[in-house]
């Protein structure tokens, strides 16, 4: 088997290329084959490991990762990028929260090799260098976490939701805000983190 | 020698101010790790093959396609040929791979064959007179189940003297026993037991009933009681569905030393478990854990897929292996809380006077049945007399549910009151103030935490005789109850060094569940010492850290407040002898204030805290502060009152939480903040138990049908309503020391969520959850009773 834990982080300098040129080489290029569907010529990759590109928090990202491997899988496996958890699996508790194309999706039901060629945010990104994002300061200051297992897709799910309505009612506060799950019950503080950073008075 | 005692409220510079959770920004920023994030280099990923019954034999493996596969590093058949299931999901087979998919594939190509054989997952009532013949011998579960739950310890021994037991007794099983803090009279009882082999493969019946137990005078007090309520209540069985679901990553460093990252409440108790099962010594076994994504009593043990684990990575020559449960794996298998349901009939003065009770109560731990709630619950009933009943099911096993036993015992309890209180035309919260004098030892704290609540509530505005009396399908009413803990601080050791750099380093084999453990720690280190938090370097969550007791039971805050203050005072003596000719004073007139150490008459003959660590020399000052110790620092035993305001579709059934009021006492203080958001979960949790979840079995085929997050239901942001907490912080409370908080407050709101919908449609719907079809049924029976 080849080294499937390989992490190739950028491929920027001549020598990463290199060494990512190297991985491939010692796999055999799997050519998708061509098939006709509905009157269409469509590739298809897999079952095998076929290599992948991605584009997450503006680096690049190579890995050769079977077709059926999910993003949240690929962003914890393959390139340690672990703030993104794998609680339901199912897409109904949104720990897994990661935006694609600046929108939110459950990183457990896009699989890796959709999610290439396009932007993929993590909560990594959000504090970058060190300094929290203020949505993050307030989950602090709010105590909008416990355990802390589903805060990382909270914050992003809050992000997301913020950058869309900057002034949310309550109502979309309550809506929008109930696709993630938290066990230790931390809702109120999230709601009150909400509350801070849009300047209303929260659901 | 140091005084030990708490500072007196206004000498505390951190204690019982509001700090914000130390980890927090690792957390928020997604920095913070789980032994589910730990990915070393070459990791393989663990799979579990898991039995589709849920009651079977197994009759044949074979792993020898699963082996060939490539990728595959190690197979470990973890119920071997002939083992008897009695849960679906429990482990057979599990597999090591190079990725997570290649495992799956493995899984797949391994054949097990079963005998299927006849379950039981019911629950319902037993059946008139079931379960009454002779218990037989005692097995392993049934002593477990008979000590863990409060069953009179001369029941116990007189059991094992008539019974005997199924099982051998062996020294470590007494050890160990010993280290629960079982009683030697039991423990003599249990060697002294006869043994029966031949009982260990009979099949047990499902029902066993307790002997009946009785105090005062259960008949003459109902027939001196005027008025008297009966009726049936209860709480289903629901899962502790942690988000980071049970798990670890095992490897040998070596090939007789172990290293787990484990998803665990209780680091220090890990590695003599995984000695016990591999067959190394403990100091062998290191056990690391960070951070972890729930427990709710739980997350003990390594459990058989942990062992596994381990024995995957020996397979594999010592590689990394990580196996997490699965989400459905995790609702099936890793823990529930028993339901416990009872007939009740309560009886009282026409003033409101309670005088007597009776119950006959049942409930199923999964295969070990379940022990009997502890009710009545907080009232000390004159007159009472109960029996319970245990079934043996083939659901899942059960395990501790934060406040194991109460919200049970609190529903059955506090909704039958409620429901007497109804009959005799009386304001509950009149009714349940009247009858204080028998609520035991907290009965001066609820006295003065029931106005409190009632005003934070507004009560007496929303208050109205059962069934709301408004148009529209839309009904509206309030509802109460109330609960007590014990939460003493458990055993553990503080190491608290002082280096002559200043630098302060504590350890501590704890862990902190989210409850702000790490906090905690720091403030009361930072508040002795005169130093901000910020100063002190604390580690936490390593087996190469003096021992802490597991985190249950509320027991964490008790434990490491009170080693980390003795530490503190017990360091500062040796310091203050080094410094005190400095500052021409004897040491026990040096304070250690503001970072500097100085003469307590005399601010100006100070050090600062760097000058006077310079004094220790080379050496650094290095103590171990222990719980229990000397002074008294910690107490048991909290008492809290919780109100609840809902409204409840008569068309849908569909139930909605208004607000929630919560008044918690948990004696001394040491994070106003993080204890509120004790508070605050626990409402908020209690409302998921109280209106959505229930694991739910299929009669036919004796499986889960809902082991996943989208109908195993817990409770989102949109169900959340107003939240109110006030903690107590009166000198009655502050003055018993410092007593945990994890489990009260979840105690309350299944009972005060009931008896608030009782009051808005004017029916008892007897169990929880308050589904809609739970509420329909009820109204639909009110309406055939009225017809």
């Amino acid at each position: 088997m080849a080294d499937d834990h390989e992490k190739s982080p950028s491929g920027v300098s001549r020598r990463e290329f290199l060494k990512i040129s190297g991985i491939a080489a010692t796999v055999p290029l799997v050519v998708p084959q061509v098939v006709e569907a509905a009157g269409e010529k469509v590739p298809v990759h897999g079952p095998g490991k076929v290599p992948m590109s991605f584009t997450i928090n503006g680096k690049r990202y190579n890995a050769q990762l079977e077709p059926r491997v999910t993003l949240l899988d690929a962003l914890r496996d393959s390139f340690d990028l672990t703030g993104a958890k794998r609680v339901c699996d199912r897409a109904e508790c949104g720990a897994c929260t990661v935006l694609l194309n600046n929108k939110p999706v459950y990183a457990c039901t896009v699989l890796a090799i959709e999610a290439q060629h396009q932007p993929i945010t993590t909560i990594e990104s959000l504090s970058a260098g060190g300094k929290l994002h203020p949505i993050q300061t307030a989950f602090v200051e709010h105590d909008g976490q416990q355990c802390g297992f589903c805060t990382p897709g909270f914050v992003m799910a809050c992000k997301a939701f913020l950058d869309k309505y900057p002034h949310p009612t309550a109502e979309q506060i309550r809506y929008h805000l109930n696709g993630n799950l938290c066990r230790c019950g931390t809702y109120k503080g999230i709601r009150e983190v909400v509350a801070q950073m849009s300047g209303t008075k929260g659901a | 020698m140091a005084e030990y005692k708490w500072p007196a409220p206004a000498e505390r510079t951190l204690i019982g101010k509001r700090f914000s959770r130390v980890d927090g920004p690792a957390k928020a920023s997604g920095r913070a790790k789980y032994s589910y994030d730990y990915n070393p280099k070459g990791l393989l990923f663990g799979k579990v093959l898991r039995c589709p019954y849920a009651h079977a034999r197994v009759t044949s493996i074979d792993t020898s396609a699963a082996e060939r596969m490539p990728g595959v590093k190690a197979v470990q058949v973890v119920q071997k040929a002939g083992t008897e299931i009695l849960w679906q999901g429990d482990d057979i087979v599990a597999v090591a791979a190079v990725d997570e998919p290649t495992a799956e594939d493995a899984i797949r190509a391994i054949q097990v064959k079963y005998e299927v054989l006849p379950h039981n997952i019911s629950d319902a009532e037993p059946p008139p007179g079931a379960g009454e013949g002779p218990p037989g011998p005692m097995s392993e579960d049934d002593l477990d189940d008979a000590l863990s739950n409060q069953v009179p310890e001369a029941q116990v021994i007189s059991r094992l003297q008539k019974d005997g037991v199924a099982f051998q007794v062996t020294d470590d099983m007494v050890k160990e026993l010993k280290g629960y803090g079982v009683p030697d009279t039991v423990i003599n009882a249990l060697k002294a037991a006869p043994y029966h082999p031949e009982a260990a493969n009979q099949q047990r019946p499902p029902y066993q009933k307790m002997a009946a137990q009785t105090q005062g005078d259960p008949d003459k007090g109902f027939s001196s009681a005027e008025v008297v309520s009966e009726g049936v209540y209860g709480a289903s069985v629901i899962t502790h569905c942690c988000l980071e679901t049970h798990g670890s990553a095992a490897e040998w460093p070596s090939s007789d030393h172990l290293f787990v990252h484990c998803s665990t409440q209780g680091v220090s108790g890990l590695p003599g478990q995984y000695a016990q099962a591999l067959n190394i010594p403990a100091g062998n076994v290191r056990a690391h854990q960070d951070n972890v994504g729930g427990g709710f009593g739980s997350k003990f043990s390594p459990d058989r897929w942990g062992i596994a684990t381990a024995q995957l990575s020996k397979s594999a020559g010592g590689k990394p292996v990580r196996y997490m449960l699965e989400r459905d794996s995790e609702l099936m298998t890793g823990g529930s809380r028993p339901s416990a349901f009872a007939r009740v009939k309560v009886g009282a003065k026409r003033d409101g006077t309670v005088v007597a009770w009776e119950s006959n109560s049942w409930g199923t731990g999964g295969p070990a049945g379940a022990g009997s709630p502890p009710i009545p619950y907080v009232f000390e009933i004159p007159n009472q007399r109960k029996q319970h009943t245990a079934v043996r099911t083939n659901q899942g096993p059960a395990r501790a549910w934060r406040a194991p036993n109460h919200p049970q015992a609190a529903v059955i309890t506090m909704c039958a009151l409620d429901d007497l209180a109804h009959k005799l035309n009386m304001d509950p919260l009149e009714f349940f103030t009247k009858n204080l004098d028998i609520a035991g030892p907290r009965a001066p704290i609820y006295k003065e935490e029931f106005p409190i609540a009632a005003d934070l509530m507004g009560w007496k505005q929303k208050w109205h005789p059962r069934g709301d009396k408004s148009d529209g399908p839309v009904k509206r009413g309030v509802g109460l109850s109330m609960h007590t803990w014990g939460g003493r601080g458990h055993a553990g050791d503080c190491m608290l060094t002082i280096h002559p750099d200043g630098s302060v380093d504590i350890k501590l084999g704890t862990q902190d569940l989210g409850t702000g453990t790490r906090t905690a720690i720091l403030i009361v280190a930072g508040d002795s010492l005169g130093i901000p938090m910020n100063a002190i370097s604390l580690n936490i969550g390593d087996t190469m850290y003096p021992p802490d007791g597991g985190s249950g039971g509320s027991t964490t805050i008790g434990g490491v407040s009170s080693s980390t203050r003795r530490a503190s005072l017990m360091a500062l003596d040796q310091l203050f002898a080094k410094v005190a000719p400095t500052l021409g004073a004897q040491p026990g007139d040096l304070e250690a204030r503001d970072g500097t150490v100085r003469v307590k008459s005399d601010h100006s003959k100070a050090l600062s805290w760097k000058q006077a660590c310079a004094k220790l020399g080379a050496m650094p000052v290095s103590v171990t502060g222990k719980n229990p110790g000397p002074g008294n620092l910690i107490n048991s035993g909290v008492g809290g009152v919780q109100m609840a305001d809902v409204s409840v579709d008569t068309e849908t059934g569909i139930v909605k939480v208004n607000k929630m009021v919560a008044v918690q006492d948990c004696g001394l203080i040491i994070n106003l903040k993080l204890a509120e958001s004790q508070c605050y979960g626990a409402l908020i949790m209690g409302i998921s138990y109280a209106l959505y979840e229930e694991k739910i079995l299929d009669p036919v085929t004796g499986r889960m049908l809902n082991p996943n997050m989208e109908f195993y239901r817990l409770a989102g942001l949109r169900d959340i309503p107003e939240l109110v907490v006030h903690m107590m912080t009166d000198p009655l409370n502050d003055n018993r020391g410092v007593i945990g908080l994890g489990e009260p407050p979840v105690v309350s709101p299944g009972a005060a969520i009931s008896n608030a919908v009782a009051n808005a449609i004017g029916v008892r719907v007897p169990f929880i959850p308050l589904t809609p079809d739970r509420v329909l049924a009820a109204l639909e029976q009110q309406q055939k009773a009225g017809a």
